[in-house]
């Protein structure tokens, strides 16, 4: 009895004192720490639970020297059994419930992305095989018009819109993932950087695609995270609660240099934000064409590259040797000798 | 005549089968060959007796186990510094892929298939397994394809991860992959001819006086095995034969370049992969229903619960897959139904955990190394479990998936779990392999240095991934050093951990104390023979007297040769050898 409670309590008292989790900079991230709570909370009584018994076991039960005699002939309980079997279900059906609460609190049922707003192609989603017979009747990339009915984009992945806020969002980025780094570029405005700057409590939408392999776009200070896949438009949608610098990670193997594959995201207040997207909008045409002002297919890789080469390890020579042409062929040879002294 | 036509050769195939199954009763019962002994010669050769194939497979799954964890060991030497500075990107990676793929097809499921094929026939009551011949050929399939697979370092080895996940894996060079693909594919092969003759001969071989619920546990849990081995094997087959052809000729079925879908890939791989969890761990929670009830002197509590459990777990298993894609191209409803699968196997589960715990509870309990483990096992795999229903949790996963955390979770349940129940298998099992009783302080050094390592290694690792550090990296950020360099002192401590348990078994098995016949006083048939059984395992056939685990019920007094029925209901399969 007096053990029960004390297990209560500890559990009770650890599942809210672990420290395991990292600052939260979202209202996902509360959310997610709630449930993750909760779930410490019942875990470590199951913990101690087990761990207890098998120690009274040890030293308790333990047998006599010169006692060779069997223990009591118990083969069951059937209550007692029940019991065990009931409890478990009980537990895993409220965490269960919890976490589909949750999951639809953070946007993971959000309607609207089911049918999404008109998507860019790029040309990697289209013309995928170059230089072979079937990219024969395909268009030239460059001249992909803007489609309205993107065909691989027909189910929602990722964690989209609040329930509660059914309209667009404030502000959508477009994120794009390549061995090693993260390319960033603001919808509305056509400017493209390596690091992600977002305006504080404001609902933000990122899109996420793939360009070679598979990646993932970690924020664990948000708790969010979302594969990318060539071919396949992902989303993130959620509010920065928390002025900051957070990092931002590749979570899926894409290769020798993975490690290294990782920016920043700052969470600046909205009139910082706005002076710093001015800033790159003025900076950007700076460099020889109007890039910004380019429609997104026409701009050239070495165009998306050249405002943030400075952040960012890979250059307009390495992403050329990234480019789908070169894919089929000692790919990891070229990336690793290219990418080797930046990394 | 048609039907005929069809209907001969298959009758001819059946009766192929049975009598591999039922041999004709009218042979030599048994006994009238003069007892033969093993020589060491035999266990180098294309032997059809299940006992030196057990210990085939188990020698040579812990030669791959000695591999794989050096590979480990310079991981966590890479890991020691925030910096990429001991081994380059490229071969880091290459070790991480190998050191997964050793330690699951060449480790785990072989040690497994080892116990099974050693225990299997002697706690049934038979000569041998159902198809002698197939069971040598499972085994021999399994050093060239190891070898091959750990060699490829010396070329151009695999380094897209033991998931080997299209487009990467079709761009980290061709040789390296087309070796992991091909020698994946003989391990499985390898595999499903185990399953086929574990099934068969549990189902079909079993002493006429025993039936399925007299049946010790562990065979129970290699029956749920077993159904998992062949259902999921062959589509992993089929995703690794489309992913060659992607490799090898430039399909696309995966590949995103010219319309492929690397998602089908995952959910492919991950129908076969996320049983292969079971197919690792069944085995083990089969041996520790056995170790339990014999060195706690209780009968194991909840039988039947225990036995269906294993049913229900392999059941489930096949449909939780999609949980290790909640963050890959997984729709919201179908997240939903994934976790909601994957908490629902902590039921049963759950229902094993307490019930060995209510075995041990009143017993009297013998702290032999074989407890030892049993009993770590409980423990640490108690722990693998609890962030198991955790990272089923949607919400809570999309944060953790592909961290640390899952790292560290995929280790309690597979070295917590397997790797403690393997010791404590072969600590308890030795005895009667060999015929003579292991050391036990250097037992009990082993467990304390295993214990330590294992939680000094992967407990930080639940912190580390919490907090932001990715998996399968070899550079990451600073603030991690400190517990990184906790988990490489805790590796090197799990590779210390093996040398007194390796000194143990080769000095034992040579020197050891004579065990005698049934050293632990049990009461399944594999101790009612000799140690080491002979040749064909029984002078006559048991009769069943008592139950497996009838532990403090009056019994027959041992020394009373138990009745012989007639020749005519004993299944005999001397023909066979």
């Amino acid at each position: 009895m007096l053990a029960g409670i004390a297990l209560t309590l500890v559990s009770l008292w650890y599942g809210q004192n672990h420290g395991l989790a990292p600052v939260q900079a979202s209202a996902d991230a509360v959310l997610v720490d709630d449930l993750f709570n909760t779930m410490m909370t019942v875990g470590m009584g199951i913990f101690l639970l087990v761990e207890g018994v098998l120690i009274i076991c040890m030293f308790k039960f333990r047998r006599k020297p010169g006692d060779d005699t069997d223990g009591p002939p118990i083969a069951g309980n059937i209550p007692l059994e029940i019991l065990w079997t009931a409890i478990p279900v009980v537990i895993v059906l409220v965490i269960g419930v919890y976490s589909f609460e949750i999951y639809r609190i953070e946007g993971g049922f959000d309607p609207e992305a089911a049918e999404q707003s008109p998507v860019q192609v790029s040309p990697v989603q289209v013309a995928m095989l170059p230089d072979t017979e079937m990219s024969a009747p395909l268009l030239p990339p460059a001249s992909q018009p803007v489609s309205h009915k993107p065909m691989h984009n027909h189910m929602a992945l990722g964690v989209g819109g609040m329930p509660d806020q059914m309209k667009d969002p404030d502000l959508t980025v477009n994120v794009m993932g390549l061995q090693y780094a993260w390319i960033f570029t603001y919808q509305d405005t056509g400017v493209t950087a390596g690091e992600l700057h977002l305006p504080a409590d404001k609902d933000v939408k990122l899109v996420i695609k793939a360009q070679d392999v598979l990646h993932a776009f970690w924020l664990p200070q948000f708790r969010l995270k979302q594969d990318a896949i060539p071919g396949q438009d992902a989303e993130l949608r959620f509010t920065p609660t928390r002025v900051g610098e957070y990092p931002i990670i590749c979570a899926e193997l894409c290769g020798p240099y993975h490690g290294a594959m990782a920016s920043k995201l700052y969470v600046q207040p909205a009139d910082e934000f706005d002076q710093w997207l001015q800033q790159q909008i003025a900076s950007q045409p700076n460099s020889d064409q109007t890039v910004a002002a380019k429609p997104a297919a026409d701009r050239t890789d070495a165009d998306y590259l050249a405002t943030f080469a400075a952040h960012n390890p890979v250059d307009a020579a390495a992403l050329e040797q990234l480019h789908p042409h070169s894919m089929q062929h000692s790919m990891s040879e070229q990336a690793a000798q290219s990418l080797q002294p930046t990394a | 005549m048609l039907p005929y036509l069809v209907a001969e050769p298959f009758h001819r195939l059946l009766q192929f089968v049975m009598t591999q199954t039922e041999a004709p009763t009218t042979k030599l019962p048994s006994g009238h060959h003069p007892a033969q002994e093993r020589k060491w010669q035999d266990y180098f050769t294309f032997n059809t007796d299940h006992k030196v194939i057990g210990i085939q497979y188990l020698v040579t799954s812990f030669v791959f186990f000695a591999i794989g964890g050096l590979m480990a060991d310079v991981i966590r030497t890479e890991l020691r510094t925030p910096a990429s500075d001991v081994v380059s990107p490229e071969l880091y990676n290459q070790l991480l892929t190998l050191h997964g793929t050793i330690m699951i097809f060449l480790w785990i499921i072989p040690a497994g298939a080892g116990l099974a094929n050693y225990l299997i026939p002697l706690m049934i009551g038979a000569r041998d397994m159902a198809f002698p011949k197939m069971n040598a050929l499972a085994f021999w399939m399994l050093p060239p394809a190891g070898v091959l697979l750990a060699l490829s370092i010396l070329v151009d080895a695999p380094q897209a991860g033991w998931t080997s996940y299209p487009p990467l894996s079709l761009m980290t060079g061709k040789v390296g992959e087309g070796i992991w693909i091909f020698s994946l594919l003989v391990l499985g092969t390898s595999s499903i001819l185990g399953a086929i003759n574990f099934f068969t001969t549990i189902i079909k071989m079993r002493v006429p006086s025993m039936d399925l619920n007299s049946m010790p546990l562990f065979c129970w849990s290699m029956l749920a095995t077993s159904a998992l081995i062949l259902i999921g094997t062959p589509v992993l087959a089929g995703a690794l034969i489309l992913l060659a052809f992607d490799l090898l000729v430039g399909t696309a079925f995966f590949n995103p370049t010219g319309g492929g879908d690397p998602v089908v890939y995952q959910h492919m791989f991950w129908f076969y992969s996320h049983p292969a969890v079971y197919i690792m761990i069944l085995p083990l929670f089969g041996a520790i229903s056995e170790i339990i009830p014999v060195h706690a002197r209780k009968p194991i509590f909840g039988y039947l619960a225990i036995a269906y459990s294993s049913l229900a777990i392999s059941f489930l298993g096949l449909i939780v897959w999609a949980h290790h894609m909640f963050t890959s191209g997984t729709p919201a409803w179908l997240r939903m139904f994934f976790m909601i699968t994957t908490m629902v196997i902590a039921v049963p589960t759950g229902i094993k955990v307490f019930s060995w715990l209510a075995t041990m509870w009143g017993g009297k309990i013998a702290l032999n190394s074989a407890m030892l483990f049993a009993m770590g096992f409980v423990g640490e795999f108690v722990i693998g479990g609890i962030s198991g229903v955790m990272v089923a949790s949607v919400p809570f996963d999309i944060h953790v998936h592909d961290t640390y955390f899952i790292v560290a979770h995929l280790h309690y349940v597979l070295f917590g779990g397997s790797v403690f129940g393997i010791y404590a298998a072969i600590y308890h099992w030795f005895p009667k392999m060999t015929g003579r009783m292991m050391n036990e302080p250097l037992g009990i050094v082993h467990f304390i240095l295993t214990l330590i390592g294992m939680n000094l290694t992967f407990m930080p690792m639940h912190a580390l991934g919490m907090q932001g550090m990715n998996r399968r990296v070899a550079l990451y950020d600073p603030q991690f050093q400190p517990l990184n360099e906790l988990c490489t002192i805790g590796a090197y401590i799990l590779a210390v951990s093996t040398v007194p348990f390796l000194i143990n078994a080769v000095w034992s098995w040579i020197k050891g104390a004579k065990a005698g016949d049934n050293p632990w006083n049990a009461l399944t048939l594999e101790w009612q023979t000799t140690s080491p059984p002979e040749i064909e395992n029984f002078e006559t056939l048991p009769v069943l007297a008592w139950g497996p685990y009838d532990y403090g019920v009056e019994r027959i007094p041992e020394d009373i040769e138990p009745p012989l029925t007639s020749p005519e209901l004993q299944p005999d399969t001397s023909a066979l050898s």
